[in-house]
């Protein structure tokens, strides 16, 4: 199954649970208290899901390390390899 | 066998890095020169074969100096498809290749090879298929990015993760090493251009069950030259991510 299908399949089964719910389509006379929950929800999970995604980016964003040693380092390694080339005849 | 001293595996393993280039003539003798110095300290059996796409600026030149210096370790091959089709220069470049693994790197030194004694570890440790270096965990980073490239590439990061749930944290890097059989196989199956190819590459990989572990490693901006991947990247991930998306 490819992740298109499972995204699908994933979103229509909460689409027809929801459904279900929202117009009580099995009768099953599920009291307003619980209707008025239900009906907004998929924007619920939306908007939940938006701001974790806002959260989890931005903090990745805020730590991705900086490898400012690693820079200094290659710096360094560059010099010493050009010397070396040099001395073995390769010139730059 | 017949030879005399008992071999070990790491006897045994020789590892083939395939260095594709493309007007690297400041950078190619400096990524020479680094995996020389670290294949030396480590003692793996290794070979480095440049596969350089009809550079006009003399790559090659000094490609065929370093040859003269290091010897038979290093192996020119050239091509003239200047297609930006990586695909094709790393068939080209495993027909040459003698060893059971091989390491593909860029040579623009933002592939540092002090990693690849901590791959080959890695890989030894579980005898993975594929290892592949990850800027995104553990102590992983970047050098030289400003904000918005870093939020370009943690949010790719992020929807590529989220839509194809790939089981590797660094999808679009292109420092890994593979068993040769599993390379071959996943070039055979891997259909993409360029900068998605990498992605597919790991998620077919995992498609097909193949084991992949993962180092943190840094990455420094190319320091000479200039990049090739230019044009619109943004819009050929997101082409390559939903192909993916429909096809794994
Ligand atoms: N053989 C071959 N090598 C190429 C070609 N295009 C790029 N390369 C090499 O592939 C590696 C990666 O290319 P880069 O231009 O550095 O791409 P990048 O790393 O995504 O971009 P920057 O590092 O940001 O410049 C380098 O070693 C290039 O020299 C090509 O058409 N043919
Ligand atoms: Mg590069």
């Amino acid at each position: 199954m490819t992740k298109l299908m499972e995204w699908l399949l994933g979103l229509s089964l909460i689409g027809i649970l929801w459904s279900i719910v929202t117009f009580d389509l099995l009768d099953l006379r599920i009291s307003d208290q619980y209707l008025q929950v239900a009906w907004p929800l998929p924007i619920y999970l939306l908007v939940t899901f938006g701001c974790y995604s806002l959260a989890v980016v931005g903090y990745r964003v805020a730590t991705f390390n900086d490898c400012e040693a690693a820079a200094k380092e290659l710096q360094e390694q560059i010099q010493d390899a050009k010397r070396d080339l040099q001395k073995k005849g390769l010139h730059f | 066998m017949a030879s005399q001293k008992m071999k070990t595996p790491k006897d045994s393993d020789k590892y083939s890095v395939l260095l594709p280039t493309y007007n690297e003539r400041e950078n190619l003798p400096l990524i020479v020169w680094l995996l020389v110095k670290y294949f030396s300290e480590s003692g793996n059996k290794y070979e480095i074969i440049i596969i350089d796409d009809g550079s006009p600026d003399g790559t090659q030149d000094i490609a065929e100096h370093l040859q003269k210096i290091y010897g038979s370790d290093i192996i020119m091959d050239t091509i003239l498809s200047a297609s930006l089709l990586l695909g094709t220069a790393y068939i080209h470049g495993m027909q040459h290749a003698s060893g059971n693994f091989i390491i593909i790197m860029d040579a623009d030194l933002s592939h540092h090879p002090k990693f690849i004694p901590q791959f080959i570890r890695k890989q030894k440790e579980s005898g993975y298929d594929i290892v592949s270096g990850t800027r995104y965990s553990g102590i992983g980073g970047v050098y030289g990015w400003d904000l918005r490239r870093k939020l370009i590439s943690r949010g790719a990061n992020f929807i590529t993760q989220v839509l194809l749930r790939p089981g590797t944290s660094d999808l679009t890097g292109s420092f890994r090493l593979y068993k040769k059989e599993v390379l071959q196989k996943l070039i055979e199956k891997c259909v993409s251009k360029g900068y998605v190819f990498q992605m597919e590459m790991i998620v077919r990989a995992k498609q097909l069950g193949y084991s992949v572990g993962e180092v943190p490693i840094s990455f420094v901006d190319r320091v000479y030259g200039e990049s090739k991947l230019g044009g619109n990247e943004i819009v050929s991930f997101l082409k390559g991510l939903m192909t993916l998306f429909a096809t794994t």
